[in-house]
This record gives C-alpha cells, sequence and structure tokens, in this order.
C-alpha cells in the first residue's frame, strides 16, 4: 500500500494545482451524477457551466453574482490567514442590507448624490457591528466565534423577517413581506446599460487589489498572519491577539455587510425576507478554494459565480432541483480539502517494495574503527 | 553475520540503515550493536543523524534499505506501538506530550494496554520515586517546565519495563545532582540488564556513564570508541572532525546599568506557576549576568515579566536603559533596545511554517531599516535573512527554508544571530545552547560575550552551570522565586551554587554583595 510522506517543505506547484484537481474531481462527479440522474452527461455540462456564458447579458450576471462572493471572500480570507474564523458572514451581509435599506428607507422622500455614499457606510457599519459582537466575546471571554458567528446569522436572517413583515412593510406592497423599492439615488449605478452588472463589481476589483497589498506589503499583514500561525511567536514579537481578532473581525464583517448593501441596492432593489442565496456561506468556499490569496479568491468567485448561474439554467433547462448548485458546492470544497494534503505529503511507494529493489550497499568497510 | 557462540546476542544490531530524505540522507550504510545491559552512546552533532537513526530503531520512520535485528533475529518495526511491545523505549529530544493532559492521562495514551487511572496514578507514584524523578500524576503538562516535562517521559518508559531504552539529550535540563541521580538510575536499569542507547553530544558525561560509543557525522559512521578510554578532545575530533574552538573572554569594567529590577513581586495566576518574590538585579553594560537554577523556579515567570510578555501592574520595578518599563508592552521595550532570545525556539523565536526570511522579520519593527512606513521592505528582508544565515554559519536550504526544516541547532544560530544583528542594549538569552551541539553551543557563547565586550547588558538564564561560569561575570540563582545575590563567578563554585539552588541563600546581603 502505499503511504503519504511528509515533504521537507510544502509544494507550490500543488498549492495552485489543487483548486484545478478539485475542479476536475466535481466535474467527474457531476458526470456520474448526471448519467445516474438520466441525463445525458455532456449536454447537461453544457447546460450548467458553457450555455450561461454564451450571452453579454450572461457575462454580466457572471459579474453581479461574483461580486457579493469577492467582497465577502476577500475578508474572510484575510481573516482565515490570521485564524480567526468568522463562519457568519452571511448575518453580517443580512445586517449590513438591513442598515442600508434603513438608510434608504428614512431618506426615501429625498434625492441626493450623498444617499448611496451614507447607505455604503451604513451597510459596512452595520456589518462591523454585528461582527463586534464576537470580536467583543471572544477577546473578552474567549468565547469560539465560530460558534458566536454562526448562531448570529440566524437571529440577524430573523430579525429581517421581523422588519419587512412588521415596521418596514411597504403599506401599497399588497401585504407582502417587503419594503418600498428604493430610489434611483439608493441604488447602485449600472456599468453597462442593459447589464445588471453594477459599480459594486468595480468596487470589489478596487477591493481586490487593497487586500493584496495589505496581506502581502504591509507589516500589519505579516503580523496578522503570525498571530495565525504561531500565537506564542506573536506575543513573544510583541503582536497583540486582542487588536488581530478584533482586525480580521471587523474587516471581514464590514465586507459582508458592504456586500449586503450592494445586493440590495443593486440587483434586488428593496428588503425581502430572503436576500441571499447563501453567499456568506459560499463566500467561505471562495476563500479556500482561492487559497486565502485575494487573486485567488477573485477566481474562485467567478467560478462559484458559475455554480449559482449553471444551477439556475439547470433548473429551467434540465429540470433539476436547485440544490444542485449547493450539491456542487459542496462536491468542490470536498475535493479541494482532500487534494490540499498533498501539499505537505506526497505519496511514497510501498517501503517493503522499495527496499525489494534497492541494492544492499556494500559492507562496512575499514572506516571503522 | 553469526556472532560467537561463548558471547551473547546483541540486543539490537542495525545493519547497513540507509534514510534519505527528499532534502537530505539522514543516514548512510549506519552499523550499530548494542549488547544486553550496555550502556552505549550515539555521539553526534546535530544533524549528523542521531535522531533518525533512533526514530527508525523506535519504528517512527522507516529505513529505506538495512535491516533491524533484535534478539540476533531480523525484525520489522512498524510502530512505536510494536517497537514497545518488543521491549524497546524511548524518551525523544522534542518531547511528544499533549499540553492540555495531565501527566497520568498522557502515560496511560502511551500504555498499550489499559490500566484503571487510580491504579496508573500510583503506579507513576511509585516508579517516580523509585527512580529519584518524582512527580505528581495530576498536573497538566501545560503548567510544566521542560525539565519537569522530560520527568514524565522518563517515567513513562520506565512504566513499561523496557529492555532498551533510549534516552535522546537527557541531561540537557537537570542540574548536577540530578544528572548524577538519572545516572545512579540508567546504571541500575543497566545492571538489571536493560541495554540503553544514550544520545548525546556532552562528552564528559559520555565518558563517565558509557561502556561504548558509536559516532556519527554527516550520516555516517565515522567510528567506534570506549569513551572512558578517551580524552575530551580526541571525543570531540571524532564527532566534529576537528579540535574544539575554545571561547575568549577577558576581564572587563562593566559601565552604567542598563537593566534594573527592584523588588519585584508578581504572583501568578497559572496554578502550577511559582510566585517572584523581592527580585532585586542588575545588569550593566558590558557586563554578562548568569541566572542559575533548575527548572520551574521561577525562569519562565522572571524572563515573560523582563520580556513584557506578561503585563505588570506600575511600580518602580523595572527600568531599561534608565527609562521605567513596567507597564511597557514587549514591542515597547524591545524599541527601547531589549531583546530576548526565548527557550522555545520554534513556535515562539520563530513561526515553524514560515520561511527563515520572513522569521527574519519577525522581532522587527518600523526603524530597523526592514520596515518603512508600515510597509515591508523585501530586499532588505531577504538580504538581513542571508547576513545572519552566513554570519552564524545556519545550515539550512537557503533563505526560502522553513523554520521547521531546521535542526534545533541551527535554528537557534538563526533566532540568536537575528537578535544580535539587531543591535541590542540589553540582552536577555533563556537556555541559549540546549539540544544545541558542541560546535554551534562554542560560537553561540562566543557571539554572546563579543555581544558583552560591545558593552551590551547581557543576561543569561541557563540549567547548564558549566556554561554559566564559562561566560558570565557574575551569577545568581533563582530558587522557588527568590533570586540570590549575583556575586562574581570568579569568586564562587559550582558546589556554592549547586547549594544556593535548593534555595539555600540569604536575601539580605543582596544589595551589598552585588555592589562588591
Amino acid at each position: 500500500m502505499p503511504r503519504l510522506e511528509r515533504r521537507a517543505k510544502p509544494s507550490r506547484v500543488m498549492m495552485f494545482a489543487s483548486p484545478l484537481i478539485a475542479a476536475v474531481m466535481m466535474l467527474i462527479t457531476g458526470y456520474i451524477l448526471f448519467s445516474v440522474m438520466g441525463k445525458e452527461p455532456i449536454h447537461a455540462f453544457g447546460v450548467f457551466f458553457i450555455k450561461p456564458l454564451t450571452t453579454t447579458y450572461g457575462v454580466g450576471e457572471l459579474f453581479l453574482k461574483a461580486t457579493p462572493l469577492i467582497l465577502i471572500g476577500v475578508g474572510l480570507a484575510i481573516g482565515f490567514r490570521a485564524r480567526v474564523f468568522n463562519i457568519g458572514a452571511e448575518g453580517q451581509f443580512v445586517m449590513g442590507a438591513i442598515a442600508a435599506g434603513g438608510v434608504a428607507l428614512y431618506f426615501h422622500h429625498l434625492e441626493a448624490v450623498w444617499i448611496l455614499p451614507l447607505m455604503m457606510l451604513a451597510g459596512i457599519g452595520g456589518g462591523m457591528a454585528w461582527a463586534a459582537i464576537p470580536a467583543f466575546l471572544r477577546t473578552r471571554f474567549n468565547t469560539n466565534e465560530i460558534l458566536v458567528t454562526l448562531m448570529l446569522v440566524y437571529v440577524a436572517q430573523l430579525f429581517l423577517g421581523y422588519l419587512v413583515q412588521g415596521p418596514w412593510r411597504d403599506p401599497e406592497g399588497f401585504n407582502f413581506p417587503q419594503t418600498k423599492m428604493f430610489t434611483d439615488s439608493e441604488t447602485m449605478p449600472l456599468l453597462i446599460e442593459g447589464l445588471r452588472t453594477n459599480l459594486g463589481f468595480v468596487i470589489a476589483l478596487f477591493l481586490v487589489a487593497v487586500a493584496w497589498f495589505f496581506s502581502f506589503k504591509m507589516f500589519a499583514g505579516f503580523r496578522m498572519e503570525v498571530s495565525g500561525l504561531a500565537p506564542d511567536a506573536a506575543r513573544y514579537a510583541g503582536f497583540s491577539e486582542q487588536r488581530n481578532v478584533w482586525f480580521a473581525l471587523l474587516i471581514s464583517g464590514g465586507l459582508a455587510g458592504f456586500a449586503g448593501m450592494v445586493e440590495v441596492a443593486g440587483p434586488i432593489g428593496q428588503l425581502q425576507p430572503v436576500i441571499s442565496p447563501g453567499y456568506g456561506f459560499a463566500a467561505i468556499i471562495v476563500a479556500y478554494v482561492g487559497r486565502l490569496h485575494p487573486i485567488g479568491v477573485l477566481l474562485a468567485s467567478l467560478l462559484l459565480s458559475l455554480l449559482y448561474l449553471g444551477g439556475e439554467t439547470a433548473q429551467m433547462d434540465l429540470n433539476l432541483p436547485s440544490a444542485i448548485t449547493g450539491l456542487f458546492q459542496g462536491i468542490l470544497l470536498f475535493y479541494l480539502l482532500a487534494a490540499d494534503i498533498f501539499i505537505h505529503y506526497r505519496i511514497k511507494p510501498n517501503p517493503h517494495e522499495a527496499r525489494c529493489t534497492i541494492t544492499p550497499p556494500p559492507p562496512p568497510s575499514g572506516d571503522m574503527i | 553475520m553469526n556472532p560467537p557462540i561463548s558471547s551473547k546476542f546483541p540486543r539490537l544490531e542495525l545493519v547497513g540503515i540507509t534514510k534519505a530524505y527528499p532534502s537530505v540522507i539522514a543516514n548512510q550504510d549506519v552499523n550499530l550493536i548494542v549488547r544486553p545491559g550496555e550502556i552505549h552512546a550515539v555521539l553526534g552533532e546535530n544533524g549528523a543523524g542521531k535522531s533518525t537513526l533512533m526514530k527508525i530503531i523506535y519504528g517512527v520512520t522507516k529505513p529505506d534499505s538495512g535491516s533491524v535485528l533484535w534478539d540476533n533475529r531480523e525484525v520489522l518495526i512498524e510502530s512505536p506501538a510494536q517497537a514497545r511491545k518488543i521491549g524497546i523505549g524511548m524518551v525523544f529530544q522534542h518531547f511528544s506530550l499533549f499540553e492540555t493532559l495531565t501527566v497520568a492521562e498522557n502515560i496511560s495514551l502511551a500504555l498499550d494496554s489499559a490500566v484503571s487511572p487510580a491504579k496508573l496514578a500510583q503506579r507513576i507514584k511509585e516508579v517516580s520515586h523509585e527512580y529519584g524523578l518524582p512527580i505528581d500524576p495530576h498536573r497538566l503538562i501545560h503548567s510544566m517546565s521542560v525539565g519537569e516535562r522530560q520527568r514524565v517521559e522518563i517515567v513513562r518508559c520506565l512504566l513499561n519495563a523496557p529492555r532498551l531504552l533510549i534516552m535522546d539529550e537527557p541531561t540537557s535540563v537537570l542540574t548536577p545532582q540530578a544528572v548524577l541521580k538519572l545516572f545512579e538510575t540508567l546504571r541500575r536499569l543497566a545492571s538489571e540488564g536493560c541495554s540503553i542507547l544514550y544520545i548525546s553530544h556532552k562528552l564528559d558525561e559520555i565518558r563517565t556513564l558509557c561502556d561504548k560509543a558509536t559516532i556519527l557525522r554527516g550520516g555516517r559512521v565515522t567510528g567506534t570508541a570506549i569513551p572512558s578510554q578517551e580524552s575530551h578532545e580526541s571525543l570531540a575530533q571524532l564527532m566534529i572532525g576537528r579540535n574544539l574552538p575554545e571561547c575568549q573572554m577577558a576581564a572587563k569594567i562593566p559601565a552604567e546599568t542598563r537593566l534594573k529590577i527592584q523588588h519585584l513581586n508578581l504572583s501568578t495566576i497559572d496554578p502550577f506557576g511559582v510566585t517572584l518574590k523581592n527580585i532585586n538585579l542588575e545588569v550593566r553594560a558590558g557586563e554578562m549576568v548568569g541566572i542559575a537554577g533548575i527548572s520551574g523556579n521561577g525562569q519562565k515567570e522572571l524572563l515573560a515579566a523582563l520580556s513584557g510578555e506578561q503585563p505588570m501592574s506600575k511600580g518602580l520595578t523595572t527600568e531599561i536603559c534608565g527609562t521605567p518599563a513596567d507597564t511597557l508592552s514587549s514591542s515597547q521595550r524591545r524599541s527601547l533596545g531589549l531583546r530576548f532570545i526565548p527557550e522555545e525556539r520554534l513556535g515562539r523565536g520563530a513561526v515553524p511554517s514560515m520561511s527563515l526570511r520572513l522569521n527574519a522579520l519577525l522581532t522587527s519593527s518600523e526603524g530597523d531599516g526592514l520596515v518603512k512606513h508600515g510597509l515591508i521592505s523585501y530586499p532588505d528582508v531577504r538580504s538581513f535573512a542571508q547576513y545572519v544565515i552566513a554570519q552564524f554559519n545556519v545550515k539550512c536550504g537557503g533563505d526560502g527554508a522553513l523554520a521547521n526544516s531546521l535542526s534545533g541547532g541551527n535554528l537557534q544560530k538563526f533566532i540568536v544571530g537575528r537578535e544580535i544583528l539587531l543591535a541590542p542594549k540589553v540582552m536577555i538569552v533563556a537556555q541559549p545552547t540546549w539540544g544545541v551541539d558542541v560546535g554551534a553551543a562554542q560560537l553561540i557563547r562566543q557571539a554572546l560575550i563579543d555581544l558583552r565586550n560591545q558593552d551590551v547588558a547581557v543576561l543569561v538564564v541557563s540549567e547548564e552551570l558549566e556554561e554559566l561560569f564559562m561566560i558570565c561575570d557574575r551569577i545568581a540563582v533563582i530558587a522557588d522565586g527568590r533570586l540570590s545575590p549575583a556575586v562574581p563567578a570568579s569568586q564562587t563554585s559550582v558546589e556554592k551554587i549547586g547549594l544556593w539552588m535548593s534555595g539555600e541563600f540569604n536575601d539580605v546581603h543582596a544589595e551589598e554583595v552585588s555592589h562588591a
């Protein structure tokens, strides 16, 4: 039986190859899956992965759906590098959307250029405030941020549900649980007429560059990485663990909140009970598929965005359930984690077989005393 | 190879063991014979392949070729569990203990049969007292010092009643008295028929303890010897291939006080920690002061207080270069010129999974030239890392090598080099040469002496008395959280310091003597 052997140093090749291997394995599994379900696999792949991109509108949709993934993924990656595990970006996304939506509703009667920037700040602030809760609990009481952030997701979602069914419900909305539509000065400007891609995508690309600069060029980024890799070394070097936790959670929370703002002030245009098809959770996959690297996050976001689009066309053309998107996301993450082991390990043939093929060394010679 | 009929079979025989790692050949064609009841030394510098060889015997690592004979029968040792089953025990240099578990829990994990916890705790108490290594079975590992952890490792092996005991650098953390006691333990084990493989680079110990020695250099056996018939120099020659360098140290009149601690009292939140009581200490520019003591007597707490890792309340107890420093963090103290080299190299002094290049940056801050306006200057970081590697003769695969790919001694050279080259005014070093081979140890000691000669105030905390007497101007002893007066090394003796280590000194003289 072949064995795993630790590499002398992590393989850079595998570091980059691992997401590709995972993607290929995902396709192979998808092939089997489609066959079992009685769909012609090649046709199904065409519908799933190619068809969404055959129109300009489709490409616009790809960028549109990638936008929240990029924004959240970039923030999460910064936190994950520092081993601060914010699993609740979905909740911060919702709180950002609520805060931005609140501003939009409050100034609904006005038309001014400052409303949109104010909504952006509100979105960032809402996400940050929600992430500050686990940050405070972790630094003050040493609670586990994974559990706290995750639980707060459900609190945020229920809070949104309460608002749109209660105090913020549109009085002229025929009792539908949703707010008034935001006005033109409360929605993100579109980049190209006819496509739904908006200013948010450009901001996301800019933030990718900022995150790269922070992680690899700034001493503060180095400090966060050390805190994640070796907490004792960080303490020895004098890097504050508390500052690290606060920073990681506020950045990732703020960006998730901003993504929530972009979503409700973009394609949705109002607050509804459900405003995210799980972007906050998919962004965790994005962060890891993207190797916690901002550029990788950008590419991974496009892939995951394609999975969302493919899932939609598969529902329409192939009569598949919407769960197909989540299924592919899960398969991708599963293979990625499996392939990642080869970054630090490599396969070694069976030592017993190897022993037979190596000629025994000559007997000890005269250099013995 | 048939042994003569008259003699017993060797307990263990290695024939032509070869083991290659991706970047280095750790063992090449190694032969070794250990007889029953023999204390056999395996001697070699760090990186000579001693540890790999022992891991092969203990079933942790598999050789690429060669065979292992146990009682003259070829065996394939697939795992440590199997090694223990046939009667091999091992005390590792880097301890393999779970920090969040108690002593008894750790030991029960290594036992291959289930024993009731109460019974096991009783056995641990008995065995540990019998062999003069007292430990409390219910203590948690993370609260124990390195020396105490080692006792756990030794007792863990003894519980398995081994027929071959492998000891990897066992005495590096023991007091002279404890070393003698350990030797008694080992001799008794040997007389009971247990073979002992004793890995060390301490030549004096090997000469007094071991019956036979096999010397490794660069993964190959360079010779075998009967240590009692060899001199210190001839063994060193075999081990490092040249003569041992000597430390050069001339008398020097110290200048102004750089590090001052007055009436430092610090209680600990760790239930197994040591409370510091009325610590007074002064280290002047151009002076090397040593603190001796058995591990677990307050060294950890004192060092954390000095480095700033343990926050202190405002008082007038600490001064660094004339600046009150009680409430300063470790990075603020560093900017005053205080540099600290911790006892734990991997994980504290260096980030294991980062390259040496990035580790060179670890203790830098704005103004050191590596960080400019909050940005990392990579060309400078790189040349600094390469400079450290070259200056301190760090054996590694270049500045891109990961810290955890280096041997303990080489990593220590890198850390010492990094801190020294960042121009300290006060240098605090904990266990500078623990687990470091002779050649590298001399290099590190000489570097510290050079630092003192350049008018840096140097404080060395070490459990190796011999080392402190070699390099220190004054020596103090820490015992149970109290610090003895620091007396000139020339006016004291190993015996007196050894006595002080058991806590028998008088604080009252502290002030007078330290100013003498």
